[in-house]
């Protein structure tokens, strides 16, 4: 019978009914602390710390402290500091603040090569879903979880429903994979993907480079998704050569890895169909990512909103972002911009902003900051001059980490900013109480920085 | 875990769909190592705001998608702390949902409009085995996976029942069909 990708990826990883393995673990130092203390509580090791790894990332400096016992913010230090000491007791691989490995969890696992096709990826991140653009089933888990499989090496997990979105055409020029999952989830909803482990297709979806496959699968969760997920082909493979943690028998992997795209004639419990080419550039407008228009649009009226509690929803949205229903989202004017993020920080997606910015200043009503994914990333974008492109139009360079997207770090927004950001989540309060945050691509950010306000980067030179 | 069994008392109403869990638990929040000690800290920003007031009730029923985003268990765990033993709403986000089962705070799936006669109705009993809520506008039943319900009931931890599942993780293991990179080789 034709098989699903999920379905291959599932049957292979079950150690009993409902009892699945877990080929890498990913570990961070918000999600773990008490998940190592049930360890010690209970007497039990990590069972294959071989297949765990870990790094500091969601609030460390990006200022350039580059040891945990100089993080000035005293809780934070103690997370990082328990985190390194944790990895110590339980024999975890850690690249910590001052390695040149560090950086954001999803950065960091594809960067290394331990993210492969076929595997089973966890993390105590909802982001986890970035690592699927492999063809790997990769998912988030809680605390309770991260100590499940630190003890066992395999998750009690309920088999999720399959959907598949097929892209047909071909992204438009200026129209990034940013907004092809952003048009997505405004078309499905939050909830639109919940309880589906989804997988991405189509002509649109295999052109497009491994970092922008990266991108859609990353923001699966924003659509309520378990897991995205997107079949291996040769982008996937050159990715992984070579990389620190490539298989040795590089041949035989692929052979392997080749069995797993979805089969002809493979069923899904639900199917969606996108015209990739009719899709633009997109802005988001609220405080949910399924809050969002075209670049072209204006701020939606919620009197024209039928559903009552979508209407109360976006009448409390606007009042919370401070917007007027009818403005053309080009004049919506962030004072702020982020470049960073699990979602758009990785080498491709600072070029793209960097093509952007070079030889322009950012508008004087505009502060802006760019935080690579990693120190890989920050060391390579250095190597070819991107940092000097952004400082000398204006931007603030900064260390590998988290940073804004969540505000665990000292890079917040103040009470009533407007922020034109990269990540993936503009709840409110997200990026610091009182901010307003709108999710856009790389380049729609890096040209909002220039502008001072939103363009429509298509006729934007 | 607490086993659980009964849940019985007033219910607190959040009437507001897609609650994220930056807003239950907000990330200023997620710094502390413990587990224990955050339900003061649960809707931080709008119970201080004055935008919603929540008694520490048994019984929460809430709005669609509830518990979406982050994965922070710290949500659930401050829920539990708050005083919540169960939480109904018409939709949850997956993770939270999972999340919940882990620490023995039932999260019961009722539609809408049931949803909207507990709340309604200001008291409910939730009996888990039979898995029904009862108010004074009825019986609505909801659904519960039997794994998760036997985990619920007899307050079991997941880990114990996996580990005696060890002898079938040894043959997985040694039947070569886990794949992956090592880790610790990477110097």
């Amino acid at each position: 019978m034709p098989q699903t990708m999920f379905d291959k990826l599932w049957e292979a990883h079950e150690v009993s009914d409902g009892l699945i393995y877990i080929d890498l673990h990913l570990v961070h130092e918000v999600t773990s602390p008490q998940a190592f203390d049930g360890l010690r509580l209970a007497g039990r090791p990590v069972r294959r710390p071989e297949k765990t790894i870990a790094t500091a990332d969601h609030n460390v400096p990006t200022d350039g402290t580059m040891a945990a016992r100089l993080i000035a913010d005293e809780l934070s230090r103690v997370q990082v500091e328990t985190l390194e000491r944790n990895c110590e007791e339980f024999g975890i691989p850690i690249y910590s603040l001052g390695s040149e490995r560090q950086g954001i969890v999803h950065v960091i696992g594809p960067e290394l090569g331990v993210t492969q096709p076929g595997m089973t990826i966890v993390c105590g991140d909802s982001h986890t879903s970035t690592h699927g653009a492999f063809g790997s089933l990769a998912f988030g888990i809680g605390t309770s979880e991260v100590e499940h499989v630190l003890a066992t090496q395999c998750l009690v997990q309920a088999r999720p429903k399959t959907m598949r979105i097929s892209y047909s055409g071909e992204l438009g020029a200026g129209v990034t994979p940013k907004d092809l999952i952003l048009a997505t989830i405004g078309r499905l909803g939050t909830g639109g993907m919940v309880g589906h482990a989804v997988e991405y297709a189509g002509p649109a979806i295999a052109s497009l480079s491994m970092p922008g496959r990266m991108t859609v699968c990353n923001m699966t969760i924003e659509g309520g998704g378990r897991a995205g997920m997107i079949a291996p082909d040769e982008t996937t493979f050159e990715w992984v050569r070579g990389r620190p943690a490539a298989p040795e028998d590089f041949d035989a992997a692929v052979a392997r890895w080749r069995e797993l795209p979805t089969d002809d004639g493979a069923s899904f419990d639900t199917e969606v169909e996108i015209d990739a080419s009719s899709l633009s550039p997109m802005v988001t407008w609220g405080t949910n990512p399924g809050m969002v228009v075209e670049i072209t649009d204006t701020v939606p009226d919620p009197a024209a909103i039928d559903s009552p509690a979508d209407r109360e929803s976006a009448e409390r949205a606007l009042a919370y972002m401070g917007l007027r229903p009818g403005t053309p989202m080009t004049e919506v004017a962030p004072e702020r911009v982020f470049i960073g993020s699990c979602t758009n920080s990785r080498i491709e997606d600072l070029r793209e902003a960097a093509e952007i910015v070079e030889g322009r200043k950012v508008a004087g009503s505009v502060q802006a900051m760019v935080v690579p994914g990693s120190q890989q990333v920050k060391s390579e974008a250095e190597a070819e001059g991107l940092h000097e492109v952004f400082r000398s139009a204006g931007f603030d360079w900064r260390e590998a980490g988290c940073s804004m997207c969540l505000g665990m770090n000292p890079d917040i927004l103040v009470e009533g900013e407007r922020c034109a950001s990269t990540s993936n989540r503009n709840f409110e309060g997200r990026q610091g109480k009182g901010g307003r945050t709108h999710l856009v691509s790389p380049k729609m950010a890096a040209a909002a920085a220039i502008e001072g306000h939103f363009v429509d980067i298509r006729d934007w030179s | 875990m607490r086993p659980i069994d009964i849940i019985e008392g007033k219910v607190s109403v959040l009437d507001r769909a897609d609650v994220d869990t930056d807003q239950i638990i907000p990330k200023q929040f997620l710094k502390r190592v413990e587990r224990t000690g955050f339900g003061e800290f649960l809707f931080y920003d709008w119970i201080r705001d004055g935008e919603i007031e929540l008694e520490p009730n048994p019984i929460l029923v809430a709005g669609r998608n509830f518990g979406c985003g982050s994965s922070r268990e710290h949500a659930p765990w401050a829920l539990e702390d708050f005083g919540f033993q169960a939480i109904i709403a018409p939709s949850f986000a997956d993770i939270f949902y999972s999340n919940c089962t882990k620490i023995g705070l039932l999260p019961a799936i009722l539609d809408e409009e049931h949803c909207r006669a507990v709340a309604e109705a200001g008291e409910a009993r939730i009996d888990v085995d039979d898995e029904t809520v009862t108010c004074a506008a009825g019986v609505f039943e909801f659904g519960v996976e039997p794994d998760v319900k036997h985990r619920l009931l007899n307050g079991l931890d997941d880990i114990g029942i996996t580990l005696e599942n060890g002898v079938a993780i040894d043959e997985f293991e040694g039947s070569g069909a886990a794949h992956g990179p090592v880790t610790t080789a990477l110097g």
